[in-house]
């Protein structure tokens, strides 16, 4: 059956509470999971108090301020802190986003951050993407062809052709979407999931490819796309904006176009 | 433990190059439903009395019997692919959810029959 509930040995319990050295007015409180499975210790909930006036505007920045001068041992991903390589995606106030496009201003009360849902966690705010990234993998995200290129210049596209292409090819492959996703959540191993059909899409509509039927062949299967209900949390969630929702919509309109 | 790469794992079985006839069959009864739920509404509404003389009297009309038919058929068809994907979603063992698919198929068909056969009987009288 699917897991509603977490198995004992990841019950999450209260944790350690990190005070705020000097008693500054402007403090705020990040509640924040943490598990190291090499301990064998249960999961538990630390809460970090912060100084705001010595703190970024960001959540990450929140995140790299404990690290640096509370508690070395917080583990979590990061780079480019600007919205674009997708490192930092994490479960922030209920709500899965990147901790470095996140305001804490725009949270009320205490910040509460957890590692992306229902994803084997490695230590901490790390979850174990390796199944995300082989779905992607999987969908043959590169150009696909018969026609060999022209000898003197590069594949031509229309502007029309190239704006199909926009919205989807913006996906920075965060993790936010397919793991908000309740269906992804109990059919992982078989759904692919909204972020690899938001790729697989964005392939299907390049004017430039040629396997498009290829494509959809792999794609129609009870499991792989059709366990998306349409429940739309994909499109809520995604830190840039873009629809995963419509894009599987529309994929199952052309898998029926090609029926009748 | 198994050593299968994790593209392995998620290429599994390969496509079933199946569920859009399921997709658009929900759909095109669930279309069916919207318009045979507002005839029984009606219906509802205006038949005179719905004891066993009234309910004789709603089935001895033949467009009444055979909507009602057509009613009972989609709705056991339309739920009998709903309760398939709420297997399919949650059962993951493999050994009760073909057990849950085969006892809902059986469920539904009997249903179905059941209301058919009833109608019949009482639409002509027997």
């Amino acid at each position: 059956m699917a897991e509603f509930r977490l198995p004992p040995n990841s019950r999450i319990r209260k944790g350690h509470h990190h005070s705020v050295a000097n008693g500054s007015g402007n403090v705020k409180r990040f509640a924040i999971y943490r598990y190291d499975p090499e301990s064998g210790e249960n999961p538990r909930v630390d809460t970090y108090e912060v100084d705001m006036s010595s703190c970024g505007p960001m959540v990450l920045d929140a995140l790299i301020k404990i690290k640096n001068e509370i508690d070395p041992t917080l583990t979590f991903r990061r780079s480019c802190r600007e919205g674009i390589c997708g490192s930092c995606a994490m479960n922030i106030d209920g709500g899965n986003t990147l901790a470095c496009i996140s305001a804490i201003a725009d949270v009320g009360g205490d910040i509460r951050i957890y590692p992306l849902p229902h994803l084997p966690v490695v230590k901490d705010l790390v979850p174990d993407l390796t199944n995300f990234y082989a779905q992607y993998a999987s969908i043959k995200p590169w150009l696909q062809t018969r026609t060999p290129p022209p000898p003197d210049r590069e594949r031509l596209q229309s502007k029309e052709d190239q704006e199909l292409i926009d919205e989807p090819s913006a996906c920075i492959l965060c993790a936010c979407c397919s793991t908000s996703c309740p269906s992804y959540w109990w059919n992982s191993d078989r759904y692919l999931g909204p972020a690899a059909l938001l790729a697989a899409y964005r392939w299907l509509v390049d004017s430039r490819d040629e396997a498009t039927g290829e494509r959809l062949d792999y794609l129609e299967d009870p499991f792989r796309l059709y366990r998306c209900h349409t429940i739309m949390n994909c499109t809520q969630t995604c830190p840039k904006g873009l629809n995963p929702a419509r894009a599987i919509a529309e994929t199952k309109k052309m898998l029926a176009e090609r029926r009748h | 433990m198994s050593l299968r790469s994790p593209l392995g794992r998620v290429l599994g079985l390969g496509s079933a190059k199946d569920g859009t006839d399921h997709f658009i069959s929900q759909r095109i009864s669930a279309i069916a439903l919207v318009l045979l739920g507002l005839w029984f509404l009606y219906s509802m509404l205006t038949v005179e009395s719905l004891d066993y003389l009234g309910v004789l009297r709603f089935l001895a009309s033949p467009i009444n019997a055979v909507l009602l038919a057509l009613l009972s058929v989609t709705v056991s068809y339309h739920s009998w692919l709903g309760i398939q994907v709420v297997i399919e979603d949650y059962v993951h063992a493999p050994g009760l959810k073909l057990v849950s698919l085969i006892a809902s198929r059986f469920a539904h068909a009997f249903i179905a029959i059941v209301c058919v056969y009833s109608i019949l009987v009482l639409g002509l009288g027997a």
